[in-house]
């Protein structure tokens, strides 16, 4: 896959972990919920604390600055890498190696964030999503993380419960996976695509349907044998 | 091995380390699940780890489905996130950061720290300068608006003294300066990022400016209320602002000269090696904050009281940075 966002970590168990890149568009709609979290929750304190005279003014200032320079800080820190924003979209911060992002991380990447808001809306920061490697912003750069879509936890699909057809017809390696995994999304797709997609095989094979088709990967996957 | 085979060999592993995960991780630690079970399991875990890091490996090289190696992508992600993740106790690293990293980080940058000073304190002398001979030009760097709001806050007429006091407000002003002095210490580094430039502008600007106003308010008289006044914060409040820049400038230089690394490399190596200072610069601003809010403005000490305190707060700052935690761990 050329045209790919996969970031790859590798690990000392020297297998490569793979995540999704988070692009601009998902970033950007991320960023837009936590601001207006944060401003309607600002401006209801200072509502709240408009009543308490000077000193309620003075702590208005105090949770000001906390919103504007530690509310991702603080999320980030304790929940996970997300933001309510991120997290809304599926989104989490993490270090280029793949390990939680930590005070130090998350402090460098938000207090440079002041760079990135220039010269206006966010002008280099999505200047260098777009053109860094791994849709870092300046202050991703800076600090070594990077956001990326979190996988969570993905249930297996359920099984390819077909009846075994054998297929004597010799495929490569790529070919059989293709049609493991046609049989294995058969059951998250309605019929008419399932048909549509195996009748992309209908000039290899005579008078293929879906159902064949998934019997075929049940047969592939070597189901109903002993192990 | 056939997919199915695999998959119905490997499922209860899979389901064990699933478990595990969650049991470890922090979701679960905040619940104060079973102590004991997690002291059983972490010995175990990293075995199990390297298991399912195993058949990641194995679905890859055989081909099987996307499904199943994503998965086990996931596991594996999961596990990795968890095994490695850094696990620093907050106090005690605080106690370690006030008593060793702090000074020990200011010492090593000292050349950064040296330069940054001198870009602050030198524009604030010269102006000064200046101003003494030609007291016009103070109308050259500030509006004649700014200017006489200055003078409106430091008139010994008044019976408080700073920025615009009527009552016992005291707690405002602490949110104030918080709000105020620590945008200004995070924006003198952040803007380091740019070569340094942004970091040297807001260090030159802020030198100006403190100059210029000092002068301006001796000039005219005011000296027995302002500079009482500026002596208390005044340690923790031109040190930070110095350090921000200071670690503003370490960034940029990271960028103009990366040496042997990539240039974004050498930055976040930069940066990170600054990070104590970054937190320390906070801390300082915070202190000052208070200070400033609730000593600096008030009028009860005799002069000398506030000079004596404000003096032994630089001599204190001094030897802090220079003495403390040379024996330390870095």
């Amino acid at each position: 896959m050329l045209l790919d966002t996969t970031l790859n970590i590798g690990t000392p168990e020297g297998v490569e972990l793979k995540l999704p890149a988070a692009g601009l568009a998902p970033r950007s709609l991320a960023w837009l919920i936590d601001a207006l979290i944060k401003y309607v929750t600002i401006f209801v304190v200072m509502i709240v604390l408009s009543l308490f005279g000077k000193v309620g003014g003075g702590l208005t200032m105090v949770i000001l600055f906390i919103a504007l320079w530690f509310y991702n800080v603080l999320f980030e820190v304790f929940n996970n890498g997300a933001t309510p924003g991120k997290r809304a979209l599926g989104l989490r911060v993490m270090n280029t190696n793949g390990t939680p992002v930590d005070w130090s991380g998350s402090l460098i990447r938000n207090l440079i964030r002041f760079v990135d808001v220039l010269p206006g809306c966010y002008a280099f920061g999505c200047m260098s999503v777009l053109l860094s490697k791994n849709f870092q912003r300046l202050g991703d750069l800076a600090a070594g993380t990077f956001v990326v879509h979190d996988p969570g936890k993905r249930p297996l699909p359920k099984p390819n419960d077909a009846q075994p057809v054998p297929l004597l017809l010799p495929l490569t390696l790529a070919e059989q996976h293709a049609i493991v995994s046609f049989g294995e999304r058969a059951s998250m797709l309605n019929r008419e695509r399932s048909e549509e997609l195996a009748a992309i095989l209908s000039p290899v094979f005579a008078d293929l349907d879906a159902e064949r088709l998934r019997g075929h990967a049940s047969w592939l996957a070597g189901s109903g044998r002993s192990a | 091995m056939k997919q199915d085979a695999f998959e119905r060999k490997y499922r209860p592993v899979w389901e064990k380390f699933e478990h595990w995960v969650s049991i470890l991780s922090h979701d679960h630690r905040r619940l104060r699940v079973d102590r004991d079970l997690r002291l059983a399991i972490a010995p175990q875990f990293p075995a199990l780890y390297r298991q399912v890091c195993h058949h990641l490996a194995l679905a890859r090289t055989r081909q099987y489905s996307v499904a199943l190696q994503q998965r086990l992508n996931a596991l594996a992600l999961d596990g990795h996130r968890h095994l490695y993740q850094s696990r620093a106790s907050l106090v005690g690293a605080f106690g370690q950061f006030l008593t060793s990293s702090l000074p020990s980080t200011f010492r090593k940058q000292w050349r950064f720290m040296l330069v940054s000073a001198a870009v602050f304190y030198l524009p604030a002398i010269a102006i000064a300068i200046a101003i003494a001979f030609k007291p016009e030009l103070v109308f050259s760097l500030l509006e004649p608006a700014e200017v006489a709001q200055m003078e409106s806050m430091y008139d010994p007429a008044n019976s408080v003294l700073g920025r615009e006091r009527e009552s016992d407000t005291d707690v405002y002003m602490f949110g104030f300066y918080i709000y105020n002095n620590v945008s200004i210490g995070f924006q003198t580094y952040a803007g380091g990022l740019v070569f340094g430039l942004g970091s040297l502008f807001y260090l030159i600007f802020n030198g100006l400016v403190l100059g210029a106003v000092a002068m301006h308010l001796t000039l005219i008289g005011f000296s027995e209320t302002f500079w009482p006044f500026v002596a208390g914060h005044s340690a923790f409040e031109l040190t930070a602002i110095m350090i921000f820049g200071g670690v503003g400038l370490m960034i940029g230089y990271g960028g103009i000269a990366p040496g042997r690394k990539k240039r974004w490399h050498a930055i976040r190596d930069q940066a990170t090696a600054g990070m104590p200072l970054v937190y320390g610069g906070a801390l300082m601003l915070v202190v000052a904050a208070f200070i400033e809010a609730f000593w600096s403005s008030s009028t009860w000490p005799p002069l000398t009281v506030k000079y004596g305190v404000g003096l032994s707060l630089w001599v204190a700052l001094a030897l802090y940075f220079m003495l403390l935690g040379r024996n330390g761990p870095e």
